[in-house]
């Protein structure tokens, strides 16, 4: 299946000489969701201004749907929607008023019962004729969507949808997400939520410093770089670790109650077995086993701190 | 064309007149009818005629351009400033319209804006003076020129400006001493020599003089230079905005 867009060398310098992307490359599926990660100044709301038209690309291309995103705009920016992260929408006009400039805007034609059907998905109904400065900021939030949402874009930018709101709204918002993902829409989403990403996404992209360090299924990636630790609580304290152990990757803890056992998931049931027959075969009890696994955050934080260090020993 | 596009802009713009009616429209009206009671019925009376017209009815021409003038400018200016300070101008930039398409539709609703004020101006002036339009085409023609040419200029202003300050800078610094001396109040022939001369460098001249003509038929500069001066007004302002979207000036990054 062909990407719904498809993001080639893309590199953007601006003029003070900052260097936000560096030859980007990005395909995204049809109907996927798409979280890009990324810490603040990372380069993803450079990415989605070029891809919407608001920022000019230094060199690279953009295709939307098969458009070029410069010389076929017409074609390629009706395919898209954006929720841009600030909260920026005209205050003094109805609610109404507002999703109508944005489909009219995108050239297309009054489409009252489109509109209804997509305010009453948002829980915006009621307050259609509402003026925006009288909505709470989740509501607000909501309009942006509505707006983007008013020409029946293929593709949905989501800017940081969840940025500086509270719990509640954020899940409110992921079922936003979830219903929107299930009509068919493409989403990508930048945020610096990894429980975010983890929840929402289909694929992870991860961005640092203007480069794609990543791009990965969320679960192959969490199965690939998910090291999981396996707790044993012991019956009585060891003074240290049996040598009987040491082809195991064990370590004692400070109170010499735990013994915890690191391995990746891909290597769990053998590594497993043969530690139990160990333990077994020395003697060691235990009272209680538990297990965890690393989330995305701590596998985000090391993917960018490594990508780091590589750049730091690169130009030592 | 994104027609609709244009429609939508257009239409926004002009229903931000109406949320704003009194600052849009009224008080303009009422400032002129001011300058109505002052220059025209108290101190007019005791100017006999300039040029041959009745003095309160001289000055009406150039009463509505210096609003004309006025209210393009400030109409344009903050009708593309006002989305750049809120942030909504990503909307406009983000969807299928052309540069050329912005402009028509913000300088359309501007221009318009303009040219309902002056006309309610004119209709004001018939309370006041008796006047007769000698040639109401050529009205027509010069108040929609200098209304769509300050209108881009507005458009002009209201992208370079990165405040509410700015976007008052020019239209109180620029083009209100240029209106005020440019022959509202008066025919430039009233003036010593010398400053004729150096009035001759002052453009809204030559908009006041081919408006004013229109009406009584008398001018201080020829029809023709004052139609070339307009048209010459109208091709810079859109070969500024031609500049600034083809640099992205302002707008993108």
């Amino acid at each position: 299946m062909s990407p719904v867009l498809a993001i080639s060398q893309l590199s953007k310098t601006y003029g003070s000489g900052f260097q936000a992307l560096k030859s980007v490359d990005l395909s995204i599926n049809r109907g996927e969701v798409f979280a890009l990660l990324g810490p603040n100044g990372a380069g993803k709301t450079t990415l989605i201004g070029i891809v919407c038209g608001i920022v000019t690309a230094t060199s690279g291309t953009v295709t939307v749907d098969g458009h070029d995103h410069v010389h076929d705009y017409r074609k390629a920016r009706a395919k898209i929607g954006l929720v841009p992260q600030e909260l920026t929408v005209d205050a003094f006009i109805t609610v109404w008023d507002a999703v109508s400039f944005s489909r009219g805007l995108f050239g297309k034609t009054p489409d009252p019962a489109y509109l209804e059907r997509m305010l009453r998905s948002l829980t915006l109904w009621d307050r259609k004729d509402s003026k925006i400065v009288t909505l709470s900021g989740g509501m607000k939030r909501r309009v942006l969507i509505a707006k983007a949402l008013a020409h029946e874009p293929e593709i949905l930018f989501l800017d940081e949808p969840t940025a500086g709101v509270d719990v509640e709204l954020r899940r409110d918002m992921w079922a936003v997400m979830a219903q929107l993902k299930q009509s068919g829409v493409t989403i990508i989403l930048t945020t610096h939520y990894i429980d975010e990403a983890e929840e929402m996404a289909d694929r992870v992209g991860v961005i640092n410093k203007g480069e794609i360090v990543l791009v990965e299924n969320k679960s192959e990636l969490m199965s690939k770089l998910g090291r999981k630790e396996l707790t044993l609580q012991l019956v009585e304290p060891l003074a240290a670790i049996p040598t009987a152990l040491g082809a195991h990757r064990l370590a004692l803890s400070d109170s010499r109650t735990q013994l915890i056992y690191t391995y990746d998931s891909d290597s769990a049931p053998a590594g497993i077995t043969a530690l139990f027959d160990d333990l077994a075969a020395a003697g060691v009890r235990f009272s209680d086993v538990s297990t965890s696994e690393r989330s995305l955050e701590e596998i985000f934080v090391s993917l960018v701190h490594d990508g780091d260090a590589a750049r730091q020993r690169e130009t030592a | 064309m994104n027609l609709r596009a244009i429609w939508t802009i257009y239409r926004f713009e002009m229903a931000r007149t109406f949320r704003t009616l009194v600052q849009s429209i009224v008080s303009p009206v009422l400032s002129t009818a001011l300058y109505f009671v002052v220059f025209g019925a108290a101190i007019g009376s005791r100017i006999s005629e300039v040029e041959g017209v009745n003095y309160g009815a001289f000055i009406v021409p150039g009463l509505i351009m210096m609003s004309l003038l006025t209210q393009s400018l400030s109409n344009a200016s903050i009708g593309i400033y006002f989305p750049r300070f809120i942030g909504t101008i990503y909307e406009i930039l983000s969807a299928p319209v052309s540069p050329l398409e912005i402009v028509i539709g913000y300088v359309g609703a501007a221009a318009t804006k303009a040219i309902v004020i002056g006309l309610i101006i004119l209709a004001t002036a018939f309370l006041f003076v008796p006047i007769h339009i000698q040639h109401p085409l050529w009205m027509a023609g010069f108040l929609v020129l200098t209304a769509v040419s300050f209108s881009l200029f507005g458009f002009i202003i209201g992208i370079w400006a990165d405040g509410f300050e700015r976007l008052q800078i020019v239209p109180l610094l620029v083009v209100t001493p240029l209106a005020f001396l440019g022959g509202t109040f008066y025919s430039i022939k009233m003036l010593p020599p010398v400053w004729q001369t150096i009035t001759l460098f002052n453009p809204v001249v030559y908009l006041i003089s081919g408006f004013r003509w229109s009406f009584f038929g008398t001018s201080d500069v020829d029809i023709g230079i004052s139609l070339g001066a307009t048209l010459v007004v109208l091709a810079l302002g859109l070969a500024v905005i031609y500049r600034i979207f083809q640099t992205g000036y302002r707008l993108k990054t």
